[in-house]
């Protein structure tokens, strides 16, 4: 009960911290996404083919992360940081807890811990000026730091890597003179839930190519709101695994932070039916 | 069965988008006066133009291509510039922009620093979003030759 209080204080701590750093970066307002629940510039749920932070060409940039989700029976935290090296390599970490708020007591475990290390690399182009946009490859390794549950309900592995390509496209004055960013990613993962759940089951233990796209509308340069899709694998058989999907809204009052408001819906996650909640998410840079 | 309504979603704000794409890119062949109006006409272009010359002075990314500049002749050839990729009845009489940049090795970094000035030049002047936006649009066409890519 204590976490939204925390919660609040840190990200006030990340304001103020960052707040006095002039130089962070060069590139236009939001061209860095908001950080994702796995760490890496994108969505709430999916990687863009963004880089975190805002270095352009001869630039640093970094980023820190603080994300809440919470559904019907569970929340997820997610602490997240990253740097980027000349809007060229991304390096990602990001930790996440899921407390089982409903199965705690009969699992005999109040939460899953993940980490998750990112690397992301800009192959080609340029969101905004280039007419085929940005294309990026990326890879989140990923590991479970309690593994009694995942290995009980049936997943092979406490670790995995998932390996992505993502395109993202900003077309500029698209609907009612307002800005487009259009985001597509493919990636392939054998992790259940994300990995929260383990890699691999009993009903699949090989690598599937997963689809996940979102569109988003630049209201003005400061609010963005939009919708993310994520495909998701379904390789345990003690219960069914759904896709992913959400609406968001995102203010980027300047490049030094932002806020992401979103309304997720996990479906059945674990047994449980029909998770969907408020994510929020909080991102200063520097 | 909410997957067919997500996609329902995506397929209608996708196609809305592309309805919009090639609606605006006619716009880009044949300039509207309606963008050159919102801008203020040629003065309301030059008085953003002023605003972005300041803009550059002060940035340290950038300002050091502008040393040395005729500044009176650059803010004229600029004003006429936008003015006539905003549809307005202005000739553009100044250098190309691949020739113009050729010696100057203009990063991203550097390009970006121009565009934010613009964009806050054009939010000073009160210059709504979507006629930002539509003179962006138009203006990002240049990025190749400014890089000198």
């Amino acid at each position: 009960m204590t976490y939204p209080i925390t919660f609040i204080a840190m990200s006030l701590a990340l304001i103020m911290a960052t707040a006095a750093q002039a130089d962070v970066g060069s590139r236009l307002w939001a061209t860095g996404g908001v950080t994702s629940i796995e760490g890496t510039a994108g969505g709430g749920l999916s990687p863009w083919a963004l880089l975190n932070g805002y270095a352009s060409d001869e630039e640093w940039s970094g980023t820190v992360t603080l994300s809440q989700a919470t559904t019907d029976d569970y929340s997820l935290n997610v602490m997240g940081a990253g740097v980027t090296w000349q809007n060229r390599v991304e390096l990602t970490f990001a930790r996440q807890t899921l407390d089982l708020d409903t199965l705690g007591a009969a699992l005999g475990e109040d939460e899953l811990v993940q980490d998750i290390w990112g690397l992301k690399a800009r192959l080609f182009g340029d969101v905004l000026y280039n007419p085929w946009g940005q294309w990026s490859a990326g890879l989140q390794y990923k590991r479970n730091r309690k593994y009694t549950v995942p290995e009980a309900i049936g997943s092979e592995d406490d670790t995995g890597t998932d390996v992505y390509l993502g395109g993202s496209k900003l077309f500029f004055a698209a609907i009612a003179g307002r800005n487009l960013l259009v985001n597509g990613t493919v990636r392939a993962t054998k992790a259940n839930q994300g990995g929260l759940l383990g890699f691999g089951g009993d009903r699949n233990d090989s690598y599937e190519a997963m689809a996940e796209a979102s569109v988003s509308l630049f209201l003005d340069r400061r609010w963005l709101v939009g919708t993310e899709y994520r495909q998701k694998p379904d390789n345990l058989g003690f219960a069914a695994e759904d896709d992913w999907w959400d609406l968001f809204i995102a203010w980027v009052p300047d490049r030094r932070v932002s806020v992401t408001a979103a309304w997720v819906n996990l479906g059945d996650v674990a047994t449980l039916e029909d998770q969907t909640g408020a994510y929020l998410s909080l991102q200063a840079s520097f | 069965m909410k997957l067919p309504v997500l996609i329902l979603v995506l397929a209608t704000l996708t196609l809305g988008g592309c309805q919009s794409i090639g609606g605006h890119g006619g716009d880009s062949t044949s300039p509207s006066p309606a963008l050159y109006e919102q801008l203020g006409k040629r003065a309301g272009i030059a008085t953003i133009v002023e605003d972005l010359l300041y803009l550059i002075v002060d940035d340290t990314r950038i300002n050091e291509h502008f040393a040395g500049v005729d500044v009176e002749q650059f803010h004229t050839n600029l004003t006429d510039q936008l003015c006539s990729v905003s549809g307005g009845p202005c000739t553009y009489t100044g250098r190309g922009m691949r020739e113009s940049h050729a010696d100057m090795n203009i990063t991203d970094t550097e390009f970006n620093a121009l565009a934010e000035n613009l964009i806050l030049a054009m939010e000073a002047n009160g210059v709504p979003v979507a006629a930002q936006n539509r003179l962006i649009e138009r203006l990002v066409p240049m990025y190749p030759d400014i890089r000198n890519l």
